[in-house]
């Protein structure tokens, strides 16, 4: 997995409380059987006046000229600033896949859905939670000062604004080091192989039909 | 001292290994494998040259993007119209194939939604813990089970380890007593509780619904229930194991029989919070108060009941209340103030892992018999959760009632519940719908979807707008 230190960007606005995963990226999307091409169709149904269909060629595509990442200021942002309970909805990882494809690293949000906050360490996105104060102040600079930019630091655990100001943020010590690393999870857990084993043999004799069952 | 939750019990059951930095390494006992959420995990399987750890453990199954056209289906994979859904659906059989899991194809018996046929089946047992590539797993809570959706990346680490890497959830109980009022389901009850807590109510918590009106409810009926936690924000639901749990399990093709029987009784029979367990949120509803719900917007907790109205912009305290319900009436294209039975139905879906279980079917049936759907409704879909509820339905002759109220009767799978296949909403549409989700465009681009109950989805249908099904209830045709 991609490593994630620190990261400085553009912000770019979702300005709207309980952003589902539908409207991430919408169901047809996730007919694909890869993990990557999801960018040109993130936020699909409100970025597009058309509605838009996999495998197809964006790039002619209607633009809607009244949703906020469109404009031209926010063109390159990589920081989404988003609002309550993000990434409600279904346990698509496609969500984070099209963030990623389309250049954010980081999203800053008040509260994240639980799957979906999971699903963006395994990705190299970071979820920042801040305050909703915190994050309606960063709304209003962001809406105030064209080309609002951020550095996120995740060693330091800070948001860092323009003129030396930052908010601390927490994060789970686990997936801190997992992304500062880019470490690969599933190794991570394979070298405790011995321990899933005796776990597995201790379980068998306490509830044998656990296992076998299922041929 | 036994002060533990259902929840504390089947997480310290499941430990593997605690590591330092905080994070727990827990033990999966079934993973449910669907078409849409697996291949870039079987890919990853691959890349990294890693078979699976376990195969006794998986059970695969076709379901989010399958036909329900039964000459489509007659046709196999190859008569899926849409190219990319074949390929899906082809390179699931093709894992399965390659790694050697068990999978229900798609028009074999078994085969059904994810949620509906796991418990089904008896794959999903008490005391288990269940994961799948699907928000929805909470249903298998409703066995005495620990059960969340997972993404992608964690299907291929539970393919690839057995294990998960987690971090324990805070405890939340869900407490209804009463008994429930005619025409007053399951549903209603769940929609009831996501309209007290909200939909962000249970974020990092498991949640356990507890009380009389629990007790009393089927197994298929707690599903229903747990199946929406995440609804409520809450990845898990789960319902303590009694004696209508294990009736329910008892005999189902996966679980044990003889020797084994009796001990996993014995073990299962301790799976109940302890008197005095402690439990982070509390919530309390009553029965009493609970109605036949609808939703209104384009989030579950935008519900009320069937009598009231949509609530009106002028009763909205914050600036973003009142914006959030601007773009919600704009979007379902609903005056504040205006009577929901006013709300007229273009569809009507009785379907998905919500409702989709026999018992959903003869509660939808008991309303469309001797009825027939309104001139006014462009379709009414009734769409089997599984193969097996499809038999059970057709010989009771469920299909016939059906049928002959101008309904259609399809093929098992997941269906307008995301519209990943042709059973879709057009834009504008309103639906009456018995899925769980009523997000902009997630029955179809436009959609306007209502949840309710499978009873008053049937109503709705009869109406031609939504309805109360109580007025039903005391002249049911026999
Ligand atoms: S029926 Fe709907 S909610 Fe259930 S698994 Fe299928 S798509 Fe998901």
């Amino acid at each position: 997995m991609r490593a994630f230190t620190t990261h400085h960007g553009l912000v770019g606005p979702m300005d709207r409380a309980n952003v589902d995963t539908d409207m991430i990226i919408p169901k047809q999307f996730l007919k694909s059987i890869k993990r990557s091409g999801f960018g040109p169709n993130l936020f699909d149904e409100l970025r597009y006046l058309d509605s838009g269909e996999p495998g197809q060629d964006c790039s002619g595509r209607p633009i809607n000229p009244n949703f906020a990442l469109n404009e031209k200021r926010y063109n390159g942002a990589s920081i989404l600033l988003a609002r309550s309970n993000f990434g409600c909805g279904s346990s698509r990882e496609h969500a984070p896949w099209a963030l990623d494809g389309y250049g954010f690293r980081v999203v800053i949000a008040p509260s994240f859905a639980d799957i979906f906050y999971n699903n963006c360490f395994k990705n190299g996105l970071l979820p920042v939670v801040l305050t909703e104060q915190q994050v309606s102040g960063l709304f209003d600079e962001l809406y105030r000062e064209q080309g609002y930019q951020l550095t996120v630091d995740l060693t330091e655990q800070t948001v860092l604004m323009a003129g030396g100001r930052s908010y601390g943020f927490e994060i789970d010590e686990f997936r801190k080091q997992c992304l500062l690393q880019g470490l690969d999870e599933i190794g991570l857990t394979l070298k405790q192989a011995p321990a899933i084993k005796r776990y597995e043999e201790q379980r068998a004799e306490r509830h044998p039909w656990v296992f076998g069952a299922i041929k | 001292m036994n002060k533990n939750t259902l929840y504390d019990k089947l997480w310290d059951a499941h430990i593997v290994s605690e590591r330092d930095d905080g994070s727990t390494l827990i033990y999966i006992d079934r993973h449910i494998i669907h078409e849409v959420t697996s291949p870039q995990a079987f890919e990853g399987l691959r890349i990294a040259g890693r078979k699976p750890w376990r195969l006794d453990t998986n059970l695969a199954t076709p379901d989010h993007n399958i036909s329900t056209d039964r000459i489509e289906r007659d046709a196999g994979v190859a008569g899926i119209p849409d190219p990319t859904s074949r390929i899906q659906v082809q390179t699931l059989d093709d894992n399965c194939e390659h790694f050697g899991i068990k999978e229900f194809k798609m028009n074999e018996m078994g085969q059904g939604i994810v949620h509906v046929m796991g418990p089904e089946l008896g794959a999903t047992m008490p005391g288990m813990t269940v994961v799948c590539g699907d928000s929805h797993t909470a249903t298998h809570g409703a066995l005495g089970c620990l059960a969340h959706g997972i993404g992608t990346s964690e299907v291929e680490h539970v393919l690839a380890s057995q294990c998960l890497v987690a971090k324990k959830m805070k405890n939340m109980r869900v407490t209804v007593d009463g008994s429930l009022g005619t025409g007053v389901t399951p549903k209603d009850v769940v929609l009831a509780i996501i309209g007290k807590i909200g939909t962000a109510g249970g974020n990092g918590h498991a949640i356990e619904f507890s009380g009389e009106v629990f007790r009393e409810m089927t197994v298929e009926g707690r599903m229903t229930v747990c199946n929406m936690a995440i609804e409520a924000g809450a990845r898990v639901g789960m319902i303590a194991v009694d004696d209508t749990t294990i009736d329910y399990v008892k005999g189902r093709q996966f679980v044990p029989s003889g020797e084994l029987w009796a001990p996993a009784v014995a073990y299962w029979k301790t799976l109940v919070s302890d008197a005095d367990a402690v439990f982070d949120i509390e919530v309390v509803l009553h029965a009493d108060d609970i109605a036949p719900q609808v939703t209104w917007g384009t989030s579950p907790e935008m519900v009320a009941e069937v009598t009231a109205r949509v609530p009106e912009l002028s009763a909205q305290k914050t600036p973003e209340q009142r914006t959030g319900l601007e773009n919600a009436l704009a979007y379902m294209g609903l005056e504040g103030g205006q009577a929901i039975t006013s709300i007229a139905v273009d569809r009507v879906f009785i379907g998905s892992c919500t409702n989709s279980r026999i018992e959903d079917m003869r509660a939808a049936a008991a309303i469309a018999r001797g009825r027939r759907a309104a001139p006014s409704v462009k379709q009414v879909l009734v769409v089997p959760g599984s193969q097996m509820v499809k038999a059970q339905a057709e010989a009771e002759g469920l299909d016939k009632v059906f049928i002959d109220a101008g309904m259609e009767w399809r093929e098992p799978g997941c269906s307008m519940c995301l519209a990943m296949n042709a059973d879709k909403l057009g834009s504008g549409e309103h639906c009456a719908s018995t899925s769980n989700r009523n997000f902009e465009g997630r029955q179809g681009n436009g959609g306007r979807t209502h949840l309710m109950s499978p009873a008053m989805a049937a109503a709705a249908a009869v109406a031609g707008h939504i309805v109360d099904v109580r007025e039903f209830l005391s002249e049911v045709v026999e």
